[in-house]
């Protein structure tokens, strides 16, 4: 972010002299050695109960799983992006209800909006697993989570393009309406654009939040990457007799969504520098930082 | 006469929904202490002087943070009793949400340390103060004043997250609305009475934030 921003951090530790140094070294030694004997005990305590043993491990490179499992992500990925796909225009669409001038599309859009984001994904989730179906609504596992994630997501994606947009010059638009263009041009040809551009890095962040959710469908057995995972841990226990890969299958799914989602984390703050970097701190620049950093709860969970 | 059969057996579930708004309350409120601390220790951590224990207050955020918080409960109650580690359904979640949220309270009052100005670190060591001091009672109170809207909407977040506790087995809001549901013939009031609870919940805490804010806050 700007040039201030950590500034307290490096001065919280000034450059520090000769005996500063050593005792610095000292205690760096003495943190490493504390955390490597945190870390050792509890290898050596999953070891105990052969948890570390070779083919609990071994399993997860035999092509057979790896093809389980690449299934379960590709499953994962296509429910992120439908959801994606319907999230977005919704959002638009309560967006813009939400800055109109007519009281009659503010409200309702401002109800859906503070409505969906205040209510809990796996809430949603059951009244598409238990609630519609007693009434002969049943639309599938797939939908029965893309649809709750398509909905929340789409309430907290609707407060970031709000804010986009509340964030613009506006005199931009009044420049826009001053030339002839109409309110719906100014917005589509103008403001709309420029804000998607400028929001970019906070949509990369809520696509980890979208790709997080999608471990919801664990819950409605839709075979997405968890509950791939889930059954190769309990197919194991149940069929060969020994504990199954449980733990090891759970830190798998854990470190496949760590090493996606953090680059994706990584990517918005490349894009966000490059746009600082091309476009200058506009309104928008360090939003996503200040968002990523501190907000994204109220944008969203999971 | 099936509005009041409905209306009879919701009635005589009262006390199972006040339960359940107990059970959300206890794991978000214990769930989001722990974040808190854990959250606050780790942004220490992150400014620190020492390398291994920066090292460790950014593997965590970034491991915590990326994490889906379902896959972090079932490690906690399904996983961890493999290697001899067992937690009751309540402590799973309370401890599960607490280690996630703290990433992300990691993250806020790391940018309120960095909202202090760096002036009040250079007069604070020129007085004299050690690097803990300058932390403890200079920086942190200032940084913690500076992000309380920002934990507020995660002590939200962590209400709605707490509903993830019902997936592993806990009858908290949306655990509880699921049981009753199988028992009443008009199950549409339930899911609309737990949403609204969520709400009215987001709502107190926000209107709580914001009394906080404004009796907090530092102007600059």
């Amino acid at each position: 972010m700007s040039s201030t921003v950590g500034s307290v951090e490096r001065a919280l530790f000034d450059t520090p002299g000769p005996r500063a140094i050593r005792r610095i070294r000292m205690a760096s030694v003495v943190a490493a050695f504390c955390l490597l004997a945190i870390l050792g005990a509890a290898l050596v305590e999953f070891g105990r109960q052969g948890q570390l043993a070779g083919d609990q491990w071994a399993l997860f490179t035999r092509p057979s799983i790896i093809r389980f499992l690449a299934k379960g992500l590709t499953s994962t990925l296509e429910a992120a992006a439908v959801a994606a796909v319907i999230a977005v225009p919704l959002a638009l669409l309560a967006a813009f209800g939400r800055l109109s001038r007519r009281r009659w599309t503010r409200l309702p859009s401002a109800g859906y909006v503070e409505f969906l984001r205040a209510v809990p994904v796996l809430l949603l989730l059951y009244v598409f697993l238990l609630l519609l179906p007693r009434y002969g609504v049943n639309v599938g596992a797939f939908w029965m989570l893309v649809l709750p994630l398509a909905l929340s997501n789409s309430a907290a994606l609707a407060e970031i393009f709000r804010a986009g947009v509340l964030s613009m010059d506006r005199g931009q638009f009044e420049a826009s309406l001053a030339i002839g263009l109409t309110e719906t041009q100014a917005m589509r040809l103008l403001i709309v654009p420029q804000v998607l551009r400028r929001l970019a890095p906070a949509l990369i962040s809520q696509a980890i939040y979208l790709l997080k959710g999608t471990t919801l469908g664990y819950v409605v057995s839709y075979t997405e990457l968890l509950h791939q995972a889930q059954t190769i841990g309990e197919y194991h226990n149940i069929f060969e007799h020994i504990n199954g890969p449980l733990i090891q299958s759970y830190i798998v799914v854990l470190v496949v969504f760590v090493a996606i989602n953090a680059s994706l984390a990584k990517m918005a703050r490349v894009v966000e520098r490059r746009q600082v970097r091309r476009y200058g701190r506009g309104p928008v620049a360090g939003f996503t930082e200040d968002f990523m950093a501190t907000d994204e709860a109220t944008l969203h969970t999971h | 006469m099936l509005a009041r059969a409905a209306g009879s057996s919701l009635a005589a579930h009262t006390g199972d929904f006040l339960h359940g708004i107990l059970v959300t309350l206890e794991i978000s409120s214990v769930g989001f202490l722990l974040a808190l601390i854990a959250g606050t220790l780790l942004a220490i951590f992150r400014v620190s002087p020492l390398l291994p224990l920066r090292g460790f207050g950014t593997a965590y955020v970034e491991v915590f943070r990326n994490t889906p918080l379902l896959v972090l409960l079932l490690l906690m109650f399904f996983g961890l009793p493999e290697v001899g580690v067992t937690f009751g359904l309540l402590s799973s979640a309370i401890l599960g949400l607490g280690f996630y949220e703290a990433a992300f309270v990691c993250e806020a009052v790391r940018s309120g340390i960095n909202t202090v100005p760096p002036g009040q670190v250079e007069a604070a060591r020129a007085i004299g103060l050690r690097h803990w001091q300058v932390l403890l009672e200079v920086v942190l109170p200032q940084a913690l004043r500076a992000v309380v809207q920002p934990l507020g909407n995660l002590a939200i977040a962590a209400v709605l997250n707490s509903s993830l506790a019902a997936a592993i087995g806990n009858t908290d809001i949306t655990g509880t609305a699921n049981h009753v549901f199988a028992d009443v013939v008009e199950p549409i009031p339930i899911y609309v009475g737990a949403g609204l609870t969520y709400l009215a919940l987001s709502l107190v805490i926000g209107q709580l934030t914001g009394v906080l804010e404004r009796r907090l806050v530092i102007v600059r």
